[in-house]
């Protein structure tokens, strides 16, 4: 009987344990460390991109996933399109109209866990003032061990008319493609 | 006579190279000072796409040239001018290659890969690199500008051989468009 007791007491403590060492909270993304890229097909060549510039905000648990909450500030203004005409062209009224639009936001709204470390972000993504929901299946790690960094890697693929990115001419899709896939690299620091 | 010319193959490939790479240096020569446009990212594919067709037309030329050999130049001509013909020619086939290679290799180091007609994906032989593939922009417009210059030489050979020596250089090159009296029209299909 006490010995049941004893191991019950054990078994509770590890668990408790367990918990007590993922119960981590991540807070600020680290923007060196982080990135933001984008895959593009023009005449059907994938041409790789990156944002620059932007502030990601998280809060994430991993013992809480349902509770984490992300927003993601984007510069358009620091896109990398792949060449310094393409940049120069993206900033005007076809694509980002950056003078009316100087920032893309996402806002989640509910995370959930799907086994493993695997986890899918729901949201809205607001470009050009068009607010899509988008889902992004994403996994988590910890770097060096509980601790250390926070590891989000994720992506999604979006369809850039539904943005009214590149407009007029280039809403041709057989150019450059509709389909932009997204994918980020988000390193945080765990929140002391 | 008769067999004093280049067979109807060697003909034909002859002369479909000759017109690709007469538009390919004009567009080449235009497209660079368009602004971005849907229709300057056609362009471009169009020319990179039409590049290594030219690429591989000539690998087949010279495959082709390795199995038939080309009809002897006229007996008449000076050592040193049938010298400078066989140099001329092996520079215009040298050229033919690397432009092609060097366009591919521009491409790849300026982050763009090379997709033969949108569904083919050629290898990126380098990464992407700026300065790289500036400097291969300027090789690739050197050696077109030398093509250029090269084949106005060729043509110009071949005018004064026709015009001057009066011999058959030129003829043996052009497709024949009809048959001669009392000839099949096809008698020599095969050579």
């Amino acid at each position: 009987m006490t010995r049941l007791v004893l191991v019950a007491l054990a078994l509770s403590a590890s668990a408790l344990a367990a918990t007590g060492a993922r119960a981590v909270e991540y807070g600020q993304a680290l923007s060196d460390k982080s990135r933001v890229t984008f895959t593009s097909r023009q005449m059907g060549v994938p041409v790789d991109g990156r944002f620059r510039k932007f502030v990601a905000t998280l809060a994430f648990d991993p013992a809480k996933p349902a509770a984490a909450s992300a927003k993601l500030e984007l510069d358009p203004a620091s896109i990398d399109a792949g060449s310094g005409e393409a940049n120069d062209e993206v900033a005007g009224k076809p694509w980002f109209n950056l003078k009316v639009f100087p920032t893309a936001t996402f806002v989640s709204s509910s995370v959930k866990p799907l086994g493993g470390d695997r986890y899918e972000l729901a949201g809205k993504l607001t470009i050009k003032g068009k607010t899509q929901d988008i889902v992004a299946p994403f996994t988590f790690r910890q770097e060096g061990g509980s601790g250390g960094n926070g590891v989000f890697d994720g992506g999604f693929t979006l369809k850039r008319l539904d943005f009214a990115v590149g407009e007029g001419v280039w809403s041709d899709v057989g150019t450059v493609a509709n389909e932009v896939q997204i994918k980020f690299h988000v390193v945080v620091a765990p929140r002391k | 006579m008769i067999a004093n010319r280049y067979t109807r193959t060697a003909i034909a490939l002859h002369w479909l190279i000759a017109l690709l790479l007469v538009g390919l240096f004009a567009v080449g020569l235009a497209m660079h000072d368009l602004p971005l446009s849907p229709q300057k990212l056609k362009i471009y594919a169009w020319h990179k796409w039409a590049g290594v067709g030219v690429f591989l037309l000539v690998l087949v030329r010279l495959a082709w040239r390795a199995g038939h050999r080309p009809p002897a130049l006229p007996a008449a001509m000076p050592g040193w001018q049938k010298t400078a013909a066989h140099g001329l020619h092996f520079a215009l086939y040298l050229l033919m290659l690397a432009i092609p290679l060097s366009g591919w290799l521009m491409s790849s180091a300026k982050g763009f890969q090379t997709v033969w007609f949108g569904v083919l994906p050629l290898p990126d032989l380098l990464d992407k690199n700026k300065a790289l593939g500036d400097a291969l922009q300027v090789a690739h417009m050197s050696l077109n500008f030398g093509l250029a210059a090269l084949v106005v030489a060729h043509a110009g050979a071949a005018i004064k051989h026709h015009l001057i020596e009066k011999d058959d250089v030129l003829t043996r090159m052009l497709p024949r468009m009809r048959p001669s009296p009392g000839m099949p029209a096809s008698p020599d299909k095969n050579r």
